[in-house]
């Protein structure tokens, strides 16, 4: 993400003086994007610096550089543990793995498997359903909105952008309400559509603009050759757009990934995601902090991994206007 | 192949006329163009038999099937868009058996077709590269081998040289005429550049306001305007027209310009008195001190092969195409004289030509060397 963000700022940068700039004015702006990048990292850093500490360090103050390096958050993230009677531990057969024997060390041994798991497979879930379906719905829209005389076109698309402008904790409870009647609280498939109806709005507005630039007589070649408009879409529209796809993809899973609010107000259970589960790992005495940032860490990577595998198309959506020819 | 039979078509957009009642008929192979400025209707006349706009009225027929409302894919005929619209994300051999796909051929009969489609065109040397990397007449070769891979009814062609370089473009009208004489495929060809549309069709439709203003062949619309919109929009420098006021009748050999008698073809019709104009091409005027219509010279542009001689006279600019030799000096009075049985004479408030002996027969054979002059001159 970072690496997208400071390649945007330097083309920002530049854009703005007319003759090449300088070795020394690019030197100058290379160091301030550097920079900037730093600082964005501390957090991450220190996230991932947490996630390795042992707990007694994790709290320690003034903050510990050095320290040495423990799995316990991870294991304390992916476990349940229960205290016995050092003699009871003494007792036992020699540990199994790495995390048997630090959970050991605290005297505890693992009772079983922690929720992480099954709530990280659901943020993967709807995250990525919502995502699927935001952009399907939202390219098609698009389409109509950008190649069809839609009547009353600007006012359907100022209402679907309408749909983003109340804060979530304003239509939480109506749609809690709802979703009660519906069956729908605390399903995955719930999440997925409330993710998908605040997201498609974002997919139809960017994927329009992205659809507009496609020349019609892409289209009217290929139904001229002998295709059907859906063929032509398909088969001559859609490889057009996949830029704008991937960078509206981005964004709706970027949304979908993070979200809180809703998921804190209408999961509980089995539906829950990452985001509200994971302030929720609480250790003996206290905040677990090496667990909560080792879920956190975790919780980062898909984002990251999908990121980084589009980040040409995200570097072009976020510039959008400004780079295509 | 076969024959576009176009019959009183009519576009609307909302209360913008873009088509005007047209009706014409392309022979099977005839190559017409489709000439007029922009915003003519010339277009979407091309995108009503496309297919890719439905019209408001009146009927297309294509190898006698009534196609007036049938979908473009439905319709076997191939379009060559201005930007060539070429599919970016695909390389040239695909670009071109794209349409045989669609078709459900094999795939071996694709690559063979397409191989030899290529070799026509003589592209086969680019097949496998990207098309955004292509020339801009690489482009067009291209363009029309997606076009005749399929053999379709027709070649519907808009404006395709219109992005190409001058110099570039000279060639593919040649390209364009040569490629069509070999495969004899019926074409309507879109364009605003007179030289393109005199160069390559066998019939040209001039419109304007979304109407066909002549539909005839380019000698025709050259020698015999059928308006003084045709006649001031085909040839270069345009025809001169020498306004007066007159009643003349049948048969009348003479019209009076700023006093002076100038000879013309003989009218085949009563004219009403009212505003008329001579039309005169500026290769049928010659200098002579003889004549009483004088005036004075303004300007003059050397061209090489001939110059273009502007006169003042009492009823405006008049230019005129003379040899090189002579050189003229500004301010000189002379009297112009004119190739008579070329003239032709307009209604003013109509601006349609009024019929004369010009429009009798004989002309096009009596005057064939003459007009290859006149062509080749037209275009240099």
């Amino acid at each position: 993400m970072s690496s997208a963000k400071s390649a945007a700022t330097a083309t920002a940068s530049s854009a703005h003086s007319v003759v090449e700039p300088s070795p020394t004015s690019k030197r100058v702006a290379g160091a301030i994007v550097i920079l900037y990048a730093l600082i964005t990292l501390v957090p991450l850093v220190w996230i991932f610096l947490t996630s390795i500490k042992s707990p007694p360090d994790s709290i320690s103050y003034p903050p510990k550089i050095l320290f040495t390096p423990s799995l316990e958050g991870y294991c304390n993230l992916f476990t349940t543990r229960t205290r016995q009677t050092p003699d009871y531990i003494a007792a036992l057969p020699p540990p199994s793995g790495v995390c048997d024997a630090v959970t050991r060390e605290r005297n505890m041994v693992i009772a079983g498997a922690s929720n992480f798991l099954p709530r990280f497979a659901n943020s993967l879930i709807i995250a990525f359903g919502s995502t699927f379906l935001a952009v399907s719905l939202g390219t098609l829209a698009a389409y109509g909105f950008s190649r069809f005389k839609v009547p009353l076109a600007d006012d359907l698309l100022f209402f679907i952008l309408s749909t983003r402008m109340m804060p979530p904790i304003a239509v939480a409870i109506p749609i809690y309400l709802m979703y009660r009647q519906l069956g729908l609280s605390d399903t995955a498939l719930g999440m997925m559509l409330l993710y998908t109806a605040v997201n498609v709005s974002l997919a139809v507005w960017l994927l329009k603009g992205f659809i507009d630039e496609i020349p019609r007589e892409y289209e009217e070649a290929a139904m001229i050759d002998g295709y059907t408009r859906l063929q032509a879409f398909f088969k001559v529209v859609l490889p057009q757009a996949t830029t704008g796809i991937a960078a509206t993809a981005i964004f709706c899973l970027i949304f979908a990934w993070n979200e809180y609010a809703f998921a804190s107000l209408l999961t509980s259970g089995s539906a829950q995601t990452a985001p509200p589960f994971i302030p929720t790992i609480i250790g003996e005495g206290g905040q677990d902090w090496p667990a909560v940032a080792a879920g956190t860490t975790i919780f980062l990577v898909p984002i990251l991994v999908f990121t980084i595998l589009l980040r040409k198309q995200l570097l072009r959506g976020i510039t959008f206007g400004a780079v295509r020819k | 192949m076969a024959e576009i039979r176009v019959d009183h078509l009519r576009k609307a957009f909302g209360d913008f006329v873009a088509v005007q009642d047209s009706s014409f008929t392309v022979e099977d192979g005839e190559f017409l163009a489709l000439l007029g400025p922009s915003g003519c209707g010339k277009t979407t006349t091309l995108r009503m038999i496309a297919g890719l706009e439905l019209p408001t009225g009146g009927g297309i027929h294509l190898g006698g099937d009534d196609v007036t409302y049938k979908r473009a894919s439905e319709r076997d005929i191939a379009f060559v868009f201005q930007l060539f619209a070429l599919y970016p994300h695909m390389n040239v051999r695909k670009n071109i058996g794209f349409p045989l796909l669609s078709q459900g051929v094999p795939k071996a009969e694709i690559k063979r077709r397409v191989e030899e489609t290529a070799k026509l065109l003589q592209i086969d040397h680019i097949l496998d590269k990207s098309v955004s990397g292509l020339a801009g007449g690489d482009r067009q070769r291209v363009a029309l081998g997606r076009a005749i891979v399929r053999r379709p009814k027709c070649f519907l062609m808009d404006e395709p040289l219109g992005t190409l370089d001058a110099e570039f473009r000279d060639v593919m009208v040649r390209e364009l005429r040569e490629l069509h004489n070999r495969i004899h495929a019926t074409t309507v060809y879109v364009t605003h550049d007179q030289i393109e549309a005199m160069a390559m069709a066998d019939k040209i439709a001039v419109m304007n306001h979304g109407i066909i203003e002549q539909f005839a062949t380019p000698r025709e619309i050259y020698n015999r305007p059928a308006s003084m919109y045709v006649a001031d929009f085909i040839g270069s420098p345009p025809m001169n027209f020498l306004r007066f006021s007159a009643g003349l009748p049948k048969g009348a050999r003479i019209a009076r310009i700023d006093g002076a008698d100038v000879q013309m073809p003989e009218l085949r019709a009563d004219v009403a008195p009212g505003e008329l104009a001579l039309g005169v091409r500026p290769e049928h005027i010659r200098f002579s001190d003889a004549s009483p219509l004088r005036g004075a010279i303004y300007g003059a542009e050397y061209l090489g092969t001939n110059q273009i001689v502007t006169v003042e006279t009492a009823g405006g600019l008049v230019r005129a195409r003379l040899p090189a030799e002579r050189s003229y000096r500004i301010g000189d009075r002379v009297g112009l004289s004119f190739v008579a049985d070329r003239l032709s004479l307009f209604d003013c408030r109509s601006g349609r030509a009024i019929p004369s002996t010009l429009h009798e027969g004989t002309l096009a054979r009596d005057t064939r060397h003459r007009e290859v002059r006149d062509l080749e001159v037209g275009h240099g």
